[in-house]
């Protein structure tokens, strides 16, 4: 007699536990040939807001986290990845990825968790300035997170997508809200299993999976949201997000990349992308 | 009055010190500056631009339609290909020499600064015009130094740039918009404040005397529908305005559907806070400073007072006794402390607030001072009994007008100060080193002054916070609105 498999169920994770969304909706996920893999939760804008809630709340204490912990704390999220390898290949796979596909978006998530864990001290050296005033005043200017950013996930490769732009994000001190890519949505939750075992404190990261034309304009128009990222190309899509995110000046910032893989899609601008400079002065005469 | 500061008063009374106006050249008429040439409106429309400290007209202002638009973007789009492809040091030695020639005529600048805006003559002689020069200065030096600037990125001009400016700091305005984006290989279509427009065209003078290759910078006066020419202009590839937080809205919006970038330096309601253990006859000099500063047009303005309980009645005291001493009245005086508010349009605005804040209940202060007859004239006046949710705590007035509320610990001025759509400026006054640093990263501002107040400098980035706009103006983070990457 054959096993009967046991079916994973995927939630959303907010405030670093693992809800069924509010709305009780759901959206089936299949593979290529049509056959079932999962129930996906199909979030609402009272999930969304939710999240933002939990965001802010844990915003300025992450912020106030010295980038060494921040760093490790990054790097911490690559070894728990690193041991999950397997589940994730095949994950992906179930998902119409080849193994040899699925093996580069685990690795290169891996990678890009440890790249962005390494720039955690750093990134503020670069993009930081002391400013020579011709007066007698002590001028510097540095960087701080923007605060909670929302984020809208690449469709492709929905592991290394949303690491790549989470990633950054946290690593200069907000949290985020991110909905994961409605087709490759798996490795999303999973990811989230990794995230709560690996020391990021509860709020940092949420993630909800459902679908962005529902979603993106309550995640564009939010009064309490500072920065909003769309990863995709629909151009009437970026053009709501723009006009939305005026009513209270959020930062719109758009990556209209298809593939992920590629060394461009890191770097400290990447950081940059969600900081505010800030400067200061005092008086140097006694 | 108390007795002591009418004595205070009585000892200093000023002979009147007057800046002489015999060097100054303006024309009866100023044209639209296209192409390199100075030329006349499509429709022939003009406007006035008036003296605020009198009311009277000092001359007629081109009005820019929106074919007058389209004529100056044409120029600016032409002018890019060889100005985008000159060399850096090519390009830097052309603003050297825009930064000398404004030097070398700072007087007559500032002199038709204070008459055309209203601004006492020190600041604009001893701030405004300096910083002006100052900051041609030093993005002409990063015209071919940029590959410092971006680490392991090659960067390309963005295009045409689309600026709107405000009357506050008009000519300041411009080289802050102009310099980096010349540095950066960009060309320019300016549009100065309809009611300051005469610096601009100073400015225009100066530009053609460089030599700058026509095109690369053009000036076009107007109100709004100019502006919003510029805006909806399918050929502007960067939209740079400074100004209220709802045009900056506007703006945003209005171009949502496009590849424009954008930098918006909006509204501002500055938290200045005063701690027990600050050396208080500084603060309430950096008080003063903060809110009377150019009438308190100013978007960065401490706004919002914030005294610590314990010595709230000293420095509010203090606060009053010096107000005693300022002097309001004639922009070109040299002893003028506060000047002309620049529009009758908005001496109504700050009129009405000062009506909204008598009418939630809130106690008024404005010293004994002699105002004007003739003119736009606003004593510097001070509002008590304030809290959070009054509307004249909330709003910016952009005039001389301050709140000033109390408090008792760390916790609970971060918590009010931050309590605000805005974030574009604060102070933190305090002898204390760990307290300064404690405040200046917990303030959500983009820029924070500690121990000092309203200091601008060409190297230093200015910009804001939430609701405050984004982007930043000034060092070498203001280069970054006006460069893309390679890829």
């Amino acid at each position: 007699m054959s096993r009967i498999d046991v079916h994973k169920t995927y939630k959303l994770y907010i405030g670093g536990k693992f809800p069924r969304t509010e709305s009780g909706r759901y959206y089936p996920l299949n593979d290529k040939k049509g056959n079932f893999i999962a129930n996906m939760c199909l979030s609402s804008r009272k999930d969304f807001r939710n999240a933002v809630v939990i965001a802010r709340k844990a915003q300025s204490s992450w912020a106030g986290a010295t980038a060494l912990n921040r760093g490790q704390i990054l790097y911490r999220i690559a070894e728990m990845l690193e041991g999950r390898r397997v589940q994730f290949i095949a994950e992906i796979m179930k998902e119409g990825a080849t193994k040899k596909e699925a093996e580069t978006e685990v690795d290169a998530s891996i990678d890009r968790l440890v790249y962005y864990a390494g720039w955690s001290d750093k990134y503020q050296q670069v993009f930081s300035a002391v400013n020579p005033v011709a007066s007698s005043h002590f001028n510097f200017s540095n960087l701080e997170p923007m605060g909670v950013v929302a984020i809208m996930a690449p469709e492709e490769q929905g592991l290394l997508g949303l690491v790549s732009v989470v990633a950054p994000a946290i690593v200069g001190g907000n949290t985020v809200i991110i909905l994961a890519s409605e087709t490759n949505p798996l490795s999303a939750i999973s990811f989230a299993e990794v995230l709560n075992s690996s020391d990021v404190p509860g709020g940092v990261v949420n993630i909800l999976t459902g679908n962005v034309n529902e979603l993106h304009t309550h995640m564009a128009s939010h009064m309490d949201v500072n920065a909003v990222i769309y990863c995709g190309k629909d151009e009437n899509v970026i053009s709501e997000i723009n006009a939305l995110a005026s009513e209270n000046l959020k930062r719109t910032i758009l990556h209209k990349k298809s593939d992920w893989a590629s060394n461009v899609c890191e770097s400290p601008y990447f950081i940059e992308k969600t900081q505010e400079v800030k400067t200061t002065w005092h008086p140097t005469k006694v | 009055m108390s007795k002591d500061t009418s004595i205070f008063k009585a000892s200093w009374t000023y002979a009147d010190a007057p800046e002489s106006t015999g060097h100054i050249q303006l024309k009866k008429r100023y044209e639209l500056f296209i192409d390199g040439e100075f030329v006349k409106p499509v429709k022939g429309k003009y406007f006035d631009t008036v003296n605020p400290s009198n009311q009277n007209k000092i001359a007629a202002i081109a009005e820019a339609s929106t074919e007058d638009v389209d004529k100056a973007v044409k120029a600016a789009n032409k002018a890019f290909k060889g100005w985008s492809k000159l060399s850096g040091k090519e390009r830097g030695k052309y603003i050297f020499r825009i930064a000398r020639l404004i030097q070398e005529r700072a007087r007559e600048f500032s002199v038709i600064e204070s008459l055309d805006g209203g601004k006492p003559i020190r600041e604009s002689r001893d701030i405004d015009i300096p910083l002006v020069a100052n900051h041609f200065f030093y993005y002409a030096g990063w015209a071919d130094k940029l590959e410092y600037a971006f680490p392991n990125r090659k960067v390309k001009p963005v295009g045409v740039a689309g600026q709107i400016i405000p009357w506050n700091f008009p000519l300041l305005m411009a080289a802050w918009k102009i310099a980096p984006a010349l540095a950066t290989g960009n060309t320019v279509v300016l549009k100065p404040a309809e009611t300051t427009p005469l610096t601009a065209m100073k400015l225009a003078e100066i530009i053609q005397e460089s030599g700058l290759p026509k095109g690369v910078v053009n000036i076009v006066t107007g109100a709004g529908d100019t502006g919003a020419a510029i805006v909806n202009h399918p050929d502007i590839d960067k939209i740079v305005f400074t100004g209220s937080t709802n045009v900056g809205k506007y703006i945003q919006k209005a171009i949502a559907g496009t590849s424009k970038k954008l930098t918006l330096e909006l509204g501002g309601k500055g938290a200045n806070i005063i701690f027990e253990d600050a050396a208080i006859d500084q603060a309430v000099e950096g008080i003063v400073n903060a809110i009377f500063f150019n009438q308190g047009h100013v978007c960065c303005a401490g706004s919002r007072l914030f005294v610590q309980e314990s010595v709230a009645n000293i420095v509010i005291q203090k606060l009053k006794d010096r107000m005693e001493t300022l002097i309001v009245g004639d922009p070109l005086d040299k002893n003028t402390d506060i000047g002309a508010i620049n529009s009758s349009k908005q001496l109504k605005t700050i009129k009405d607030y000062i009506k909204i804040g008598l009418n939630e209940g809130c106690e008024i202060y404005q010293p004994d001072c002699d105002l004007p007859k003739k003119g736009n004239w606003c004593a510097p006046t001070l509002f008590l009994n304030v809290s959070q949710s009054h509307r004249i705590v909330q709003e910016e007035i952009f005039g001389p007008v301050l709140t000033i509320q109390t408090f008792r610990t760390v916790d609970e001025v971060i918590e009010k100060a931050n309590n605000s759509p805005y974030g574009l400026s604060a102070g933190v006054w305090t002898q204390k080193g760990s307290k300064i640093f404690n405040l200046t990263q917990k303030l959500n501002a983009g820029v924070v002054w500690a121990n000092t107040y309203n200091k601008f400098d060409p190297t230093s980035p200015f910009g804001g916070y939430k609701e405050s706009g984004f982007g930043r103006e000034g060092g070498l983070h203001g280069l970054k609105g006006y460069v893309k990457f390679e890829d």
